[in-house]
């Protein structure tokens, strides 16, 4: 826009290539709008899914009700519609379709529900409406009749919200010790009896006779364990039983009588009826669960914590290793080698590695690791425990193990770069005051190259916290039954398989039964796995930015 | 730079106080610990490529055959039939005249034997002798008075003492009374049979020319578990022709038979009641005779054998109107004489041929190879088996000895025409490129053909590139060469966080948000590709119509976030309007339109959809680069440009495009690297179906999701698991050298630049 005052001829405007210009602009504009609108809709969807949707009741044409929360909504043309078999009036070209979540899918069958604007005859938004999330089989959608405890149903007088929160207060409380006793207390028995059976497999492969004193120990223990183990059945059969002391009854919208016991109650609310501030509240409650709770009705409800700790814990591991050999690689490239046509080669093949595809990696950590490494481990330190595998089967130090010579490059590059931006001045100056070489390095020169370290570590991190493909060879799973980190002996399984939140989100969204129903949480997720990957390249970006300023300065 | 620090530090003097020969020695050491983990990480890194490459190598290494154990045993009747155990230790053999025995093959020692009529047979003797499939263990004799007894051969393991015990044992699951075939009294002069455990058929070749079948079936009676025999017989039509193979597949509905003439039968005998003729068809056309004949396992493909040591495969093929025909599949390389005996493998497509030279021939159908030849220097071999782990191989000859031989051959279905050509499967109408690795039946035949995996992988990257090229480069020249440093502030960030977005997500949303998305707004997403750079052009020129005040208000090298507003109402309006011209042009429903039409399937999940998410994946890859090439393009080039009177369009074409011309191609080689190896969008965003087509409306399956959905279940070291491993190593090659060559291509540019 040279001539910016004068208003152009077309021509000359054409001529002036000002038309490519923009044209070029609008490609920029393109992706920034489609990064922008990627985010935007994964925080949407994302955060959306906690806050508590209204329930709505739907007069249809055929006289039916439905009660349910709209999960979607499009408007499509009335052929397509057709298409499905369904009858749309001629003169309609558009039809809106709700896609109405109805849940109750031990009533139903299924729990989502396509409905047409015109089969709508009314809509209301029922106060009594309730809302139930539950252990299994989904949501549950209708109204309360009454409770139900023991034989004796509760008298019309009570209040009956206050009953329901009351009673669902005990099932929470009976339910926590429940699982305190079967997560904990029975988990390191089982653990502790798996042990004393491969301590004796141990011992009969080491020749060790039948009446030694070694096995009578370990009868010993057994016994004692069986015994501790017996006691934890019976409270728990006793907790078992309290608990399914209350049921709730109930009805759906087409007036079918329905008994919900407590026991599988999660949530019971009635989101017509909430205050806003209720509803800040309920958000925030089911935000807490999301991230610290374990996943319920095969992954598509609840939390995603295990898959969180999983990630975490699998990036640190490969943090451990990835650091020191990536820095010792690239100081030797850069400070020891000799330069030449044969550094030059490598730097270009490690250079190259970070564009080779993580699948590949994947495959050798699979076929290395896995198989031939884990298998050797196996057959010289865990005989006891064979055919079943130790080592010998993808898990968490296979996973970490690969994905920390999948992001080595990345570290080493950083690294290098680093160290050659280093002044030539300030080595020479340690040399010349009668410093070593090493003492060089470690007293000058690497710590001015920390700010590039801590960037390639991080951008390392970024990018293993993203990976999948790779993983779901090596050691990921869909519900791993323990976290590899525990109270049992020793603490750190590294032979344990664990989930993953990229995998999560693959395996929810493709995988699941009930798409769906799981829809809303891979988006959650997905906005879980963007913040952290986010936040972790800014944390870069910002680390190298202060180091770097703090570094120039010192140069100067 | 470490070059010009001197080799030997300033404190490398000869000292004598402890504490400085500590210092060198920490520094020695530490030059040292260096060394090991630097270099030791560096090879960690080089064995990827070696592991990948180890693993697979064994996919093209030479079966070997080499003699195992000879015995002989003191028998005079020669051997009609032979087969081993799945240990290679115990051979059985049963010879013309119905007398079978169960010898150890490493010492001779005779564990077992009888005869098939058993004591009291009488005058009636053992006239033919065949056996069913091999992994069925079935052998049927006919006798001179026409009838048929069915035995089998069981073997059981036990672990006394923590030694393989092989126990064998022959058992007559149809009673060890004969059944009788000919119903009057005529010899069985050739026969075939299949039996499982409820039903059994033989086809019989009587002395006097008719060939017969007889269908038993088992019936149980519920009360007392008694056991009783349904008998069914049949005559088929031989036209004359003089029989001499005949081989029934072990599902016991299809019935071949070769005559004297080379003229090769096909009987369908589904309904045993009435086997009717399907076709018939002359093996090698010229007036050889056929010598051997064998069915291979899968009862579908069978194997010929000529006086002149050709061998053919042929097997029925089903045309579209559901009529078979009898095809020649194909012809494998000759032994030197004729062929004697053709055995099949228990459960892959090889098989073993020998020749009246004793040249013992490997084979396998589906790669049409010839494995490897041994001339073993056997005259007149009379019986010819595998081992049912295809390890070993038994034949007898006419001097009464047993010889095994050791096979070692475990992918003998990989060549490379089999991986990259196309191949005749069986049940097929032609050669094919087909990937499918595994099925739930047992008979399966294992189709590696990774052209479609390959065609796959660059239809996504074809796509993607598609999509990716035009908004990445362009935009990194705007960004480089146009854009105010600003703005240029807020959109290398940007970019830089859509680096970084995991692959998992871009998959997850466009194959759930994306794919239904594009195939509800078809239309309207079409009108877009034209209707963007329309309106951009047409904003632009409004611009210059504005009141000057506005547009100064906006300073230069901001039309990027100009526009904005501009796309978002013209993709917003596209959509809209997309809906009524769908409506009046596309009967409602564009998908379905394109099908009627033009008969082009819409996937959901189609190339489209993996195009612009592969697209988006790799755009901050080219535009980084890219746009690091432009900018660099030294000032002094720009500046004469512009001084010499050029606009800056034209420079920015003529000479800065053109003097970053190798650092955008390399920018494209490493997005192409990228998309060729992205496994998640692919592996979530298409259906994964091997198709080999290139419209957009279709899905493919790329190299990389077929390893990360194959591999967990593949057995290791199978032949399935090393080609897995192959289609890695193939991804690791190419990305490498596209890669290799783009790093190369960016290192001559900087020297360019560098000499500006």
């Amino acid at each position: 826009m040279d001539n910016a005052d004068r208003r152009p001829d077309v021509r000359d405007w054409v001529a002036s290539g000002q038309p490519w210009i923009w044209l070029t602009a609008g490609t920029v504009s393109m992706s920034l709008i489609m990064v922008v609108g990627l985010l935007a809709l994964i925080t949407l969807r994302g955060m959306g899914h906690f806050w508590p949707a209204g329930v709505v009741e739907l007069s249809l044409r055929d006289g039916s009700l439905m009660l349910g929360e709209y999960a979607d909504h499009e408007t499509v043309t009335a052929a397509r519609v057709r298409g499905l078999g369904i009858e749309v009036p001629a003169e309609r070209e558009f039809v809106d379709r709700f896609l109405l979540k109805v849940g109750n899918r031990d009533v139903t069958g299924a729990d989502f529900r396509w409905v047409n604007d015109i089969d709508i005859v009314a809509t209301r938004y029922p106060t009594a409406a309730f809302v139930a999330e539950r252990e299994e089989w989904g949501n549950f959608y209708g109204f309360v009749d009454g409770i139900r405890e023991g034989e004796t149903q509760l008298d019309e007088g009570v209040d009956l919200w206050a009953e329901i929160d009351a009673r669902l207060a005990r099932k929470q409380d009976l339910a926590a010790r429940i699982a305190a006793i079967e997560d904990d207390a029975m988990d390191s028995v089982n653990y502790a009896l798996e042990r004393l059976r491969l301590r004796e497999r141990r011992l009969e492969l080491d020749g060790v006779p039948a009446g030694d004193e070694a096995h009578a120990r370990i009868a010993a223990e057994r016994a004692e364990l069986d015994q501790r183990y017996q006691d934890l059945s019976a409270e728990l059969a006793a907790l078992h039983h309290d608990i399914e002391r209350d049921v709730l009854l109930v009805h759906t919208v087409d007036g079918e009588a329905r008994e919900l016991p407590f026991a599988k109650l999660v949530r019971v609310f009635r989101p017509n009826g909430m205050s806003w501030l209720a509803k800040l509240g309920h958000y925030f409650d089911k935000a807490g669960e999301f991230v610290a709770d374990d996943p319920r009705e095969a992954n598509t409800e609840g939390g995603v914590f295990p898959a969180i700790f999983g990630t975490v814990l699998m990036v640190l591991l490969m943090s451990v290793f990835v650091t020191p050999f990536g820095v010792i690689a690239a100081i030797y490239l850069r400070e020891y080698a000799q330069q030449g046509t044969m550094t030059r080669i490598i730097r270009i093949a490690v250079n190259n590695l970070a564009g080779v595809p993580s699948v590949v990696y994947g495959v050798f950590g699979l076929g290395f690791f896995v198989y031939f490494l884990g298998g050797s481990i196996d057959r010289l330190f865990f005989p006891e425990a064979l055919p079943a595998p130790t080592f010998g089967t993808p898990g968490l130090l296979w996973s970490s193990v690969t994905l920390a010579l999948l992001t080595v490059p990345v570290v080493i590059v950083a690294t290098e770069e680093g160290l050659s931006r280093i002044p030539r001045s300030i080595r020479e100056g340690s040399l010349a005051l009668g410093a070593t070489k090493a003492e060089t390095l470690w007293r000058t020169v690497l710590p001015m190259a920390t700010p590039a370290m801590m960037t390639g570590l991080i951008l390392a991190v970024a990018r293993a916290a993203g990976e999948v493909a790779p993983l779901m060879m090596v050691g990921v799973v869909k519900l791993a039954p323990s976290l590899p980190l525990d109270g049992n002996f020793p603490f750190l399984h590294l032979d344990r398989k664990f989930m993953h939140l990229g995998f999560h989100i693959y395996d929810v969204g493709f995988q699941s039964p009930n798409v769906e129903a799981a829809r809303p949480l891979v988006y959650a997720t997905a906005l879980l796995l963007v913040i952290i990957i986010v936040a972790l390249n800014l944390a870069a970006i910002t680390i190298r930015n202060r180091l770097r300023e703090k570094y120039n300065a010192a140069e100067t | 730079m470490p070059s010009d620090t001197p080799a030997v530090p300033v404190s490398d003097v000869r000292t004598t106080s402890p504490r400085e020969r500590m210092r060198l020695l920490k520094d020695r050491l530490f030059g040292l610990a260096m060394g090991v983990g630097g270099i030791s990480v560096i090879i960690a890194i080089l064995l990827i490529f070696f592991y990948l490459f180890y693993t697979v190598l064994p996919l093209f290494e030479a079966a070997t055959v080499r003699p195992a154990a000879t015995v002989s045993v003191a028998d005079d009747a020669a051997t009609d039939l032979v087969a081993l155990d799945e240990y290679t230790e115990i051979g059985f053999a049963a010879d013309a005249r119905g007398d079978w025995r169960f010898v150890d093959v490493a010492d001779g020692r005779e564990r077992l034997a009888g005869n098939l009529l058993g004591p009291d047979a009488g005058t009636t003797r053992v006239t033919a002798l065949a056996a069913g499939s091999p992994a069925a263990g079935t052998l049927f004799a006919g006798t001179s008075d026409g009838r048929v007894v069915i035995a089998r051969t069981r073997y059981s393991v036990s672990y006394p003492d923590d030694q393989r015990l092989v126990t064998p044992a022959l058992g007559f699951p149809y009673g060890t009374e004969p059944h009788d075939v000919a119903g009057d009294g005529a010899a069985i002069r050739l026969l075939a049979g299949q039996a499982d455990d409820d039903e059994a058929t033989i086809a019989a070749v009587t002395a006097d020319g008719r060939l017969l079948l007889l269908n038993i079936t088992r019936q149980t009676s519920l009360l007392d578990d008694e056991v009783s025999f349904e008998l069914g017989r049949a005559e088929l039509d031989l036209d004359g022709e003089d029989v001499v193979h005949i081989l029934m597949n072990p599902g016991q509905r299809r019935l071949f038979t070769v005559s004297t003439n080379g003229v090769l039968s096909f009987y369908d005998i589904a309904n045993k009641a009435s086997p009717v003729l399907v076709d018939r068809a002359s093996l090698f056309d010229d007036d050889s005779r056929v010598t051997a004949a064998a069915m291979l396992s899968g009862g579908v493909s069978l194997v010929f054998g000529d006086s002149r040591g050709r061998l053919a495969q042929w097997f029925p093929v089903r045309d579209a109107h559901n009529t078979y025909t009898l095809a020649q599949v194909r012809e494998f390389e000759p032994l030197p004489a004729g062929i004697s005996h053709i055995a099949p493998e228990y459960f892959r497509k090889g098989f073993a041929a020998i020749d009246d030279a004793g040249n013992l021939g490997l084979y396998h159908a589906t790669a049409a190879r010839q494995l490897t030849v041994l001339p073993t220097g056997a005259r007149t071999v009379t019986a010819l088996a595998f081992a049912p782990r295809a390890d070993g191989i038994i034949y007898s000859d006419a001097s009464g000895e047993y010889h095994t031989l050791a096979v070692h051959n475990p992918h003998p279905e990989v060549s490379w025409r089999a991986l990259w050509g196309k191949v005749w499967y069986e049940n097929r109408e032609g050669p094919e490129f087909i990937w499918q690795s595994s099925s739930a039946s047992a008979d399966f035949e294992p189709k590696f053909s990774l052209t479609p995996l390959a065609f796959g992988t660059f239809k996504a990257a074809f796509y993607s590139m598609l999509f990716a090229m035009p908004l990445a480069v362009l935009g990194a020249i705007y960004t480089a060469y146009f854009m105010s440093p600003p703005a240029r502030s807020i959109v290398k960030p940007t970019i830089e966080v859509m680096a970084a977005l995991p692959t998992v997500i871009l998959g997850f949303l466009a194959g759930l948000w994306l794919a239904p998305l594009i195939e509800r707004d078809l239309v309207g997403f079409f009108l877009c590709i034209p209707a963007l750079p329309l309106a951009m052009v047409a904003a632009a020129f409004a611009w210059t119509r504005l009141p000057a005040a506005i547009r100064h208000r906006v300073p230069e090298g901001w039309e990027a976030l100009l526009l904005v507003p501009v796309i978002c109402a013209t993709a917003w309006l596209c959509i809209e309007l997309g809906q009524w011209l769908e409506v009046l042009f596309f009967g409602g429903s564009a998908p379905h339109w394109l099908h009627e039409t033009w008969g082009i399937t819409y996937d959901q999940r189609n190339s489209l959809v993996v195009g612009i998410a592969i697209g988006f994946a790799v755009i901050p890859t080219i535009f980084t680069i890219s746009e690091d090439a432009v900018f660099s393009v030294p000032r002094s080039l720009t500046m004469g440009s512009l001084a010499l009177g050029a606009t800056p369009w034209q420079t920015a074409i003529k000479v800065v495009l053109l003097t970053a011309s190798p650092g955008i191609f390399s920018a494209l080689m490493i997005g192409m690297g990228r998309a060729v190896g992205e496994t998640m969008i692919v592996l979530m965003a298409t259906g994964n179906t091997p198709i080999m087509d290139l419209n957009i409306f279709q899905g493919f399956r790329a190299l990389s999701a077929n390893i990360a959905v194959e591999m967990p279940e593949s057995e290791v070291h199978s032949t399935h698991y090393r080609v897995l491993f192959l289609a890695a190593l193939v991804l690791f090659l190419v990305t490498f050298a596209v890669n290799t060559l783009a790093e190369i291509v960016r290192q001559r540019l900087r020297r360019k630049y560098a000499s500006l």
